[in-house]
């Protein structure tokens, strides 16, 4: 493991040394998220959500999989056999309203879980690659959540379909043929539909296994901290079981009053009525906008409203729609100060909660709203802020920006006293 | 530098702590969380496999009714019944009388005719059309078909006879035909489920 100070596994019972001769999979929970683990003593609730992200995925395979024995993904009976689900099945609006919410609930923990890399530095070294591995993360759980929308076959999940689809008839030439091959017609019909419920059952697994590598990658450096400082030797860790598996757990509790609160009293809040209306190819609902969570690229797609040298504007707004997500690939290089965490970092701090916080909430208000004014005249400045934020603030902040002293560890930092008092 | 031994909190040394009434605080509420938290396990997992079971739809094909005023005797007909054949067998008196002369004794699964049929409806043989010893369609039912050693029913998957009470006389099958819950609503329509 990462320290050399970590606690080592000793099976106690004479089964666990035979199992670990020869499958060695209890050494291997206990390294990851047991004792053996030693990680920073000072993680702070922000450090909750990836656990929490886990749980949800989790969730979401076991519900989703429920689903799957009740559903019948073919366009002439997928959204009566959601009806079927919600009525007939045993508890099957409990399931149904599980899966609904457990993915609005996943994109809430996800959400933190990138703001509290973006905030504390998390992304940088040596951390890139667990930062890279989370954005391929996060477009699996967006392709998956995107083509799980559109099985109950209602309005919203066709016309989401069709305008998800628009964007790749945007590029250049081959668009057209691009989106007839991914829809297999020429709208939305029972060949995308299958397709759709094949791989929204597929991508889950292919994220657990890009998860694994994500804490694969995780657990050669050690967790970050909020103070951003390296670990300096034992006093600075505790080990991650039972420490942080109570903690998780605790908050895991906290978040299941929520989630089930919504399940259970508002299970259509985040969802769109128009989607218990049967798909219908030649009715478009007057208002159509996709899941919260997608709100804020939303409005960037449709920020570009004008034609800019000789490219037109709907392939620009699918280019800025893509690059915005595409940028977080190359942040762990753009930001270039050596001091992760943006408590330490007084400039960083206000762009970040005064810049790039309310820039990504006025993208989500547009993104939901209407096409109208003021919200594209408040997409379009938002955009530019956004990408400007990664493109531009960044990299020169890294030069310019004092930062304050750091604390020499973490046991300073938490105790006050210098390292020799501490302990 | 400190020693290994302070990258445990000194909040762990709880172990230390007094007891009060005999059980130490600690163990209390790691027994108390982990009591409460296998309820919920319980209670999620519950309707996660309780999903399983037949939905509300299917429970609601339950029941049929069936018109019987066509069979004349000696004929059979099969309908359907949750998805199941059945049997509705008008017997003739020959048939009767060839499943009464039966020494009880003797059969692997003992049932009379009228232990089989209702009082004054002993003509109307009702079984499943399912082999007790594996699922199959027995046949007989049908006219032309092969209706085994007993004059009843014939499993071809198998070789089970069946006699004409529809119980099993030959070959593996271990319980006669099933008589399903039936009831007659008039002489000619008969509800079963």
């Amino acid at each position: 493991m990462s320290f050399p100070w970590a606690q080592q596994y000793k099976p106690t019972t004479e089964f666990g040394q035979w199992m670990d001769e020869k499958l060695p999979i209890g050494r291997l929970i206990y390294n990851s998220v047991g004792a053996g683990y030693p990680t920073p003593r000072n993680l702070n609730y922000m450090w909750n959500f990836g656990s929490l992200a886990g749980f949800f995925l989790v969730v979401q395979i076991v519900t989703g999989i429920i689903l799957a024995m009740h559903y019948a993904a073919n366009a002439a009976i997928a959204f009566d056999s959601v009806e079927h689900i919600m009525r007939d099945v045993n508890s099957g609006w409990m399931i149904r309203y599980a899966h609904a919410n457990g993915a609005s609930f996943f994109f809430i923990a996800i959400y933190l879980h990138i703001g509290r890399g973006l905030y504390y530095g998390s992304y940088k070294a040596p951390r890139e690659m667990i930062w890279l591995l989370g954005v391929v993360i996060y477009l699996l759980a967006m392709a998956t959540a995107f083509m799980g929308y559109v099985l109950p076959w209602g309005q919203m999940s066709f016309w989401g379909a069709k305008v998800i689809t628009g964007l790749f008839e945007a590029i250049p030439l081959v668009g057209k043929p691009i989106q007839e091959l991914l829809l297999g017609g020429f709208a939305p019909d029972n060949a995308a539909l299958n397709r759709f419920f094949s791989l929204h059952y597929l991508l889950p697994f292919v994220m657990a296994g890009v998860i694994i590598l994500h804490i694969w990658s995780l657990h050669i450096p050690g967790s970050n901290n909020p103070t951003g400082v390296n670990v300096k030797g034992p006093q600075d860790t505790v080990p991650f079981h039972p420490f942080y598996t109570a903690k998780d757990g605790w908050f895991l509790g906290l978040a299941l009053i929520f989630f089930t609160g919504m399940m259970f009293f508002m299970p259509n809040a985040l969802g769109h009525a128009d989607n218990y209306i049967p798909a219908n190819p030649l009715s478009t609902p007057a208002h159509i906008v996709p899941e919260w969570y997608f709100w804020p690229w939303y409005a960037i797609l449709r920020a570009f409203t004008f034609d800019f040298l000789f490219v037109p504007a709907k392939l620009l707004g699918v280019l800025a729609m893509f690059s915005a997500i595409l940028v977080w690939f190359f942040l762990p290089w753009l930001d270039k100060s050596p001091v992760r965490s943006g408590d330490y970092r007084p400039r960083f701090k206000k762009f970040f909660w005064f810049g790039l916080i309310p820039c990504i909430v006025i993208l989500g208000i547009c993104g939901g709203a209407p096409a109208e004014e003021p919200y594209v005249m408040l997409s379009q400045l938002a955009s530019a802020y956004y990408f400007a934020h990664f493109l531009i603030i960044l990299p020169l902040l890294s030069r310019i920006e004092k930062p304050e002293p750091l604390p020499n560890s973490i046991t300073e930092a938490v105790t006050g006293k210098p390292l020799e008092q501490a302990s | 530098m400190a020693s290994v031994d302070t990258a445990v909190e000194p909040s762990d040394s709880a172990v230390s702590e007094p007891e009060i009434g005999g059980v130490r605080r600690r163990d209390f509420i790691n027994i108390a969380a982990v009591s409460f938290g296998g309820v919920g396990v319980v209670a999620t997992v519950f309707p996660l496999v309780n999903q399983m079971n037949p939905s509300a739809d299917v429970l609601a094909l339950s029941s049929i009714e069936v018109d019987i005023s066509a069979i004349e005797e000696g004929q059979a007909i099969k309908t359907s019944w949750r998805k199941q054949p059945i049997f509705i067998r008008n017997l003739t008196a020959s048939e009767i009388e060839a499943a009464n002369d039966v020494d009880l004794s003797g059969l692997r699964d003992p049932e009379s005719l009228a232990d089989r049929t209702q009082p004054g409806k002993e003509n109307w043989l009702i079984t499943l059309g399912v082999c007790t010893h594996l699922g199959c369609v027995p046949l007989g039912a049908a006219q032309g078909e092969v209706k085994g050693e007993y004059d009843g029913y014939f499993c071809p998957c198998h070789g089970s006879h069946y006699d004409t009470a529809g119980r099993t006389r030959k070959g593996p099958a271990p319980t006669n035909l099933e008589v399903p819950e039936y009831s007659f609503l008039s002489d000619t329509v008969v509800k079963i489920g």
